[in-house]
This record gives C-alpha cells, structure tokens and sequence, in this order.
C-alpha cells in the first residue's frame, strides 16, 4: 500500500526498493539482543530486579525515539505520558481489578489519549516552543498528581497497589523472576511493533516529515495528522512503560512524571543512538549498569563520572555508541 | 539443574542468613540519598549512623563487626530503592535495613522487608502510617503529627488566638496542617485560615501578603527543611509581619539547627515544636553534639536526621548485641520492637511496641540568641508521645 506519504520508487528506483524491503528483513545480529537478554536470565539471576528495570526504560526510551529520532519532535516532556500510564495502571489495580494486562490497557489509553490531546497544542509548534510546552505539560501533570493527593497519594505515593498473577500462574515476586520475563515479553511486542511502524510506508513518511516538512507538504502527505497519530503511538507506548513500572514496583510515586525521568530518557537515547530503534537497548542498559556500578563503588560522587560519560559522547561519538560502532566500521572497511 | 539450585539458594537465602550461627560480620544496609539537590538530607543521617558506630563498635561482642552497605537512591525514587533493598538481601545479605529519607521510599521498601523479612529501620521517612505497613518497619524519626498536634494543644493553652496556618502544597505539609489544626481547634483555637503554598519554586511574598491584610494574631507555618523554609523566614521578616505583631509558629521544620545561621534576625522569638534541637542541655545531647563537631568540624551542626540515623544505628547495634551475635531476623524484630534508649541525645525514647513507631518527648522551642548564635530553646515538653494520628484514629 504506497500511501501518498512514501517516495516513489524512480525508473532507477530498483535499489531503493530493495533497501526498503532489506529494512524489513530480520538480521541475525538482531536475535542475538534477545539471545544476550534471555541469556542475562539464567546468567545473573541476582540481577533479575535490575532487568527489569532496564527493559521498563529500554521501552520507555524506545517510544521516545519513535518520536525524537524518526519523527523529529524533539520532547522533553515524555515523563508525562510515562506518568500517566503509572498512575493508570495502578489506579485500575487499585479501584477496577489487579489483573496486570488490563492495567498494562488502560494504561495505554490513557496515556495515548493525553498523548493526542496534548499532541493537538504541542505539534502546532516547533524547536524551542515545543520544548518548552512538552516541559510545560510534564510540570502541569506532575502538580495536577501532587495536589489530587485523595486519588493519587500526592507525594507520599499510591499506596496499595497490587498485581494478580501474570495469566493466573506467575506472580511478580521479590527476586524479579517474572517481572524479568514479563517486562521483557512486553519490550519483545512493543520492538517488534515499532520495528514494523518504522520500516511501513508510514514510518517512512514520518521521516520524510523530517527530512523535508516542506517538500512532504508539497506531494499533499498530511503532515500534522501524520505526526500527531504517530505522537500518540509513541504517547502510548510510554504509557504502557509507566504501567510495567507500576506493576513491578506495586507503587507509584511522584517520581514517574517528572522532568528528570524524560531528561534520563534522553540521555540514554543520546548515548545509544538517536533514530535507530536499536539505540534504546544500547544507552538504557549502559546508563543503568553504570549507574547500579558507580553508585556502589562510590554512593555519593557517581553523577560526576556519568556526567564524565556524558560529555566524552556528545565531544566524540556525536551518534552515540551504535553511531560510534558504525564509524570504526566505515573506517576498516576503508582501511581494507 | 544450575537453575534450580540457584533458586533453592535464593529463595532460602533471606532465611540462611538470618540463621547463620557464626559470630562474624554483620551487614547492614543503608538505603539513603546520597546524590542529587535533596543530598544533604542523606548526609545528616549518613553521619549519624556512621558516628554511632564509632563511638560505639567497641561495645560489640568479640569477634562481631558491623559492615555497613550503603545504596543511593538518588531522592524520592521508590524504584530504585526497592531494586536496591532486593539487592541489598539478596545478593549482600543484609540484616538489616536503615536510612530511608523520603516518605514514598520508605512505602515501597515496607512491601519488600514485608516479604524477604528483614527489619526495616526508619532513620527518617515521617508520614503517620509508615509503620502500621508491615510490623518489619520500626521507625526511629518521627511522625508528622508528633510535632504539629502538641503545638496546637500548645498554642489553644497558651491563646494563642486567630492563627493563618501555611503550608507547603505536598503531602507532609496537608498532613501537618490537618495535625495543628485538630489540636488547635479541639481544644479552643480558632483558624483564621489557610493557605497551601507551592511546592516548586515559590515565591513567598503574595502569601504572606495576604496574610498580613487577614491580621491574624499567628501565623502556623510548615515548609521543607532547608533552603525553603530559610526564603520564607526571610520573605516574613522583609514584609514586616513580625513588626505588624503577628506571631510565627511552626514545627521545627522551618528552624532546623543547620540552617539557622543562614536566617538572620526573623527566627528570633519563633515558636516551635520538635523532638529534637542541637542545643538542648541535656548531658546526652552535649555529649553527642560535642562528639559530632569533634568529627565532622565547628562548622557542621547535628539536626533532627542526625539523632534519627544515630538512634536507628544504637537501635541495631543493641539487637546485634542482646543476641551475641547470632542473629536472627524474628529475634532482631522482636528486640527493635522493644527498643528503649533513656539516654538519646533528644531525650529517652522506646518504640511502641503495638505500632513499630517511636514515643518521644515533644519539645516546645523558643529561638533565642544563645552565644552570638541562633539556637532553639526548649522550654516546655509533652513527655513521651505517641504518635497522635494513630491514637486518635485508634479511639474512633
């Protein structure tokens, strides 16, 4: 189905359109993530509790790269809908029922909803006013949470949050066993999901909405409809983070919707790789296992060192670690 | 195969190393903030507990030692703390649990010593039902009421008159509002009114304007100790509310001892409840007071989280030494449930053994100049109270 969105394949378009069908085929080296994370496991059970919480951001950082590195839009406000999908998840457990994939549901909605509703006021802007109302929206969600304390436990956190077993057989324990499996299993559909939306027509028109708004406008693909829908996926997607967030913790807290979670996610996404989908399951593990080390090793001065971290990418691996990868690459293959 | 013995050995592993029988080290871990813009917080009570254990390592039976395990939980971030705590029993085998700054911290970690059970030592983290969560959890620090309901009942005594009450719009201020206010007005006070100030980045002026034009005889005040308590202090004394007679109250959250010297001349003559203030002149405070400046410079002063993080380590350095040693979880629940001090630096406390909580004394504090100095003068006290919220809730 080639939406009027997609480039048109030229008289000389044969390689594109086998670059395009090779984006959908499955690499080798793509299994080998999943392999390395099933692998992680059995491996270092002790650290079960930490993957999960790794996976949680892994796909938290992934929606934010759908709409930071393939649509453009450039957000510090994700924490919002993170937020949103936390609270949800765990005022449907709370008030509605405890069966953990109607809270990862309503989670979703929820979120998707705010997503697009917010959508419609941020996405009339761009750069510096878009930043500054995603913040705008983050820090409005974030006091709407603190002063509804009857509903939401204010800061003291929402209390009483339970999780019936995952399809009536695993509950979320204290070793992490089956949130490690859960959380992944939902990080696995939602890769895959995303994976798809990049690699359709429509995926591709949200880059080409990057490339050149301008030009897209011009061969009538409707732009804003564009990204908003794609906004409220990404919107969605983040919610449903927040809600595995919930579920693993049996807590909520004012923490899930503040700027300093979307500025963490955007960290990770800088230091993996902007816009290619692999760059969430490379700077989210980085991140947190620096964290977990250094903080051990030294629980007072570890900021410095990541901040240390956080410098050396942006001076010399301006594309983040896959970037950098690439890179040394390019440049054997010149050297051979 | 592998995978079911590590599963044996996790599952079993809480239990083997509440049961291990050697006198050997004894891990305890210490879940506090040590980074970010709340860090100073952490420090307080890191220093306690890390004081205490100085002063008082050589008391432990032969061949003991305490090795304490510490984790950062970058703030009120209950995630992290509770993938620390699993880490901490899991992997470090902790005896023990202590620290824990924030309220929401101090929820989620209740769940997890609920179920590994491991004692749970609250060295901070003040909102009343913390420790009605799990009997794991004891708390050494102090419930919002124990400082907001004496002051009311205080202030009713003493007619105090038509008093404005502010606070900051998060859930210790509405909790401490809700507890000046029941004691004020169920023994004769009456509210002038309200007003919940913003949490983030206040400005101080409008508030307190309008206070000014509502002439109100007092004004009850709670705000986050620290820098926002110090910008309120100096927004009342700048829009003359002092100088227009209106009197400030408050807990001893808006005078703690380290930020004192930071408020100029408002503080003088504020009133305020508290368990604990640096320069009280009970021989045990001194003591500590003295041991502390010795350790940690003139400059450093010892406040409220200090004696929290100092209390919570005595706490667990008694239960590791009324067993010899040989540790057990339920035994070591037992004995913190049963915890007296007669010689804290605040005063004598116990827990209750029925709630987990602490029962102290509540002192009501003048500041005053005490050599060229700010320093909070108790000159009244309720004797060991219990936490008011949970014996009010208790009689309905």
């Amino acid at each position: 189905m080639a939406t009027d969105g997609t480039v048109r394949p030229s008289l000389a378009g044969a390689e594109v359109v086998s670059a395009s069908l090779a984006r959908h085929r499955f690499r080798p080296l793509e299994g080998l993530v999943w392999l390395a994370m099933l692998a992680g496991y059995w491996l270092w059970p002790e650290y079960r509790p930490l993957g999960s919480q790794i996976f949680i951001m892994c796909l938290f950082v992934l929606s934010l790269d759908i709409v930071v590195g393939y649509a453009g839009i450039v957000t510090l406000g994700h924490a919002a809908f993170f937020g949103v999908g936390a609270y949800t998840a765990g005022l449907t457990a709370i008030h509605l029922s405890n069966e953990p994939f109607l809270g990862l549901l309503t989670a979703a909605v929820a979120a998707g909803l705010v997503g697009i509703l917010s959508g419609l006021i941020v996405l009339r802007t761009t750069g510096l006013t878009l930043m500054m109302l995603t913040l705008a929206i983050v820090f409005v969600l974030h006091e709407a949470a603190n002063k509804l304390g009857s509903v939401t436990g204010g800061s003291d956190g929402l209390q009483g949050v339970t999780v019936a077993p995952i399809l009536g057989l695993w509950s979320l324990d204290f070793f992490g066993q089956t949130a490690y499996i859960y959380t992944g299993a939902v990080l696995f559909l939602g890769w895959l999901f995303a994976r798809i939306l990049v690699g359709s027509p429509f995926g591709r028109s949200i880059v080409g909405i990057r490339e050149n708004l301008v030009r897209m406008r011009a061969i009538g693909s409707p732009v804003r409809l564009r990204l908003l829908v794609v906004y409220g996926i990404s919107a969605t997607m983040a919610g449903i983070a927040g809600a595995l967030l919930t579920q693993t913790t049996q807590f909520v807290s004012l923490s899930a919707i503040t700027f300093t979670r979307s500025g963490e996610a955007l960290i990770m996404l800088i230091l993996g790789g902007v816009g290619r989908l692999y760059g969430a399951f490379v700077g989210a593990p980085i991140y947190m296992l620096m964290q977990d080390a250094l903080a051990k090793y030294n629980p007072v001065f570890w900021t410095f060192w990541i901040g240390l971290m956080l410098v050396l990418t942006v001076m010399f691996a301006r594309n983040g670690v896959l970037g950098l990868v690439d890179s040394v690459l390019a440049w054997r293959r010149r050297a051979a | 195969m592998r995978r079911t013995v590590l599963a044996v050995a996790l599952a079993t592993g809480v239990a083997l190393s509440a049961t291990s029988t050697l006198a050997q080290t004894i891990k305890v871990g210490v879940i506090n903030t040590y980074s970010g813009p709340q860090a100073s917080l952490g420090d307080q009570i890191d220093k306690g507990i890390q004081l205490y254990l100085k002063k008082n390592e050589g008391s432990l039976p032969a061949g003991v030692k305490i090795e304490l395990v510490r984790r950062d939980d970058t703030g009120p971030n209950p995630e992290v703390a509770i993938r620390l705590a699993q880490e901490l029993i899991v992997r470090e085998k902790v005896q023990f649990i202590t620290g824990v700054v924030w309220t929401p911290v101090a929820a989620a970690l209740a769940k997890v010593v609920d179920q590994a059970k491991v004692p749970l030592v609250l060295a901070n983290a003040s909102a009343a039902m913390l420790p009605t969560l799990s009997p794991w959890v004891t708390r050494m620090s102090l419930s919002m009421w124990h400082a907001g309901y004496p002051l009311g009942q205080w202030a009713a005594r003493n007619g105090l008159g038509r008093v404005y009450t502010a606070v900051s719009d998060y859930t210790p201020g509405h909790d401490s509002e809700q507890a000046f206010t029941k004691g004020y007005v169920d023994n004769g006070g009456v509210i002038a009114g309200s007003v919940r100030m913003p949490l983030q980045n206040p400005d101080f002026v409008p508030f307190l304007q309008r206070i000014k034009d509502a002439k109100p005889d007092a004004v009850f005040a709670f705000l986050p100790a620290g820098r926002q308590a110090t910008a309120f202090m100096k927004a009342f004394g700048d829009l003359g509310l002092s100088s227009a007679g209106i009197k400030l109250i408050g807990t001893g959250d808006i005078v703690t001892d380290e930020e004192l010297p930071n408020m100029g001349q408002t503080p003088l003559g504020v009133i305020t409840a508290f368990h604990y203030s640096a320069a009280a002149d009970r021989p045990e405070n001194k003591e500590f007071v003295a041991a502390w400046k010795q350790e940690f410079g003139p400059t450093s002063t010892p406040n409220y989280m200090s004696v929290g993080g100092w209390d919570a380590m005595g706490a667990i350095v008694e239960a590791i030494k009324a067993q010899n040693g040989k540790v057990t979880a339920e035994k070591s629940l037992e004995l913190l449930r049963n915890w007296k001090n007669a010689a804290s630096p605040r005063g004598p406390v116990s827990i209750d053994p029925s709630t987990g909580d602490i029962v102290q004394n509540v002192y009501i504090r003048r500041t005053e100049m005490r050599d060229g100095a700010l320093a909070n003068i108790e000159f009244e006290t309720f004797p060991q109270v219990k936490d008011p919220w949970k014996e009010l809730n208790k009689k309905k």
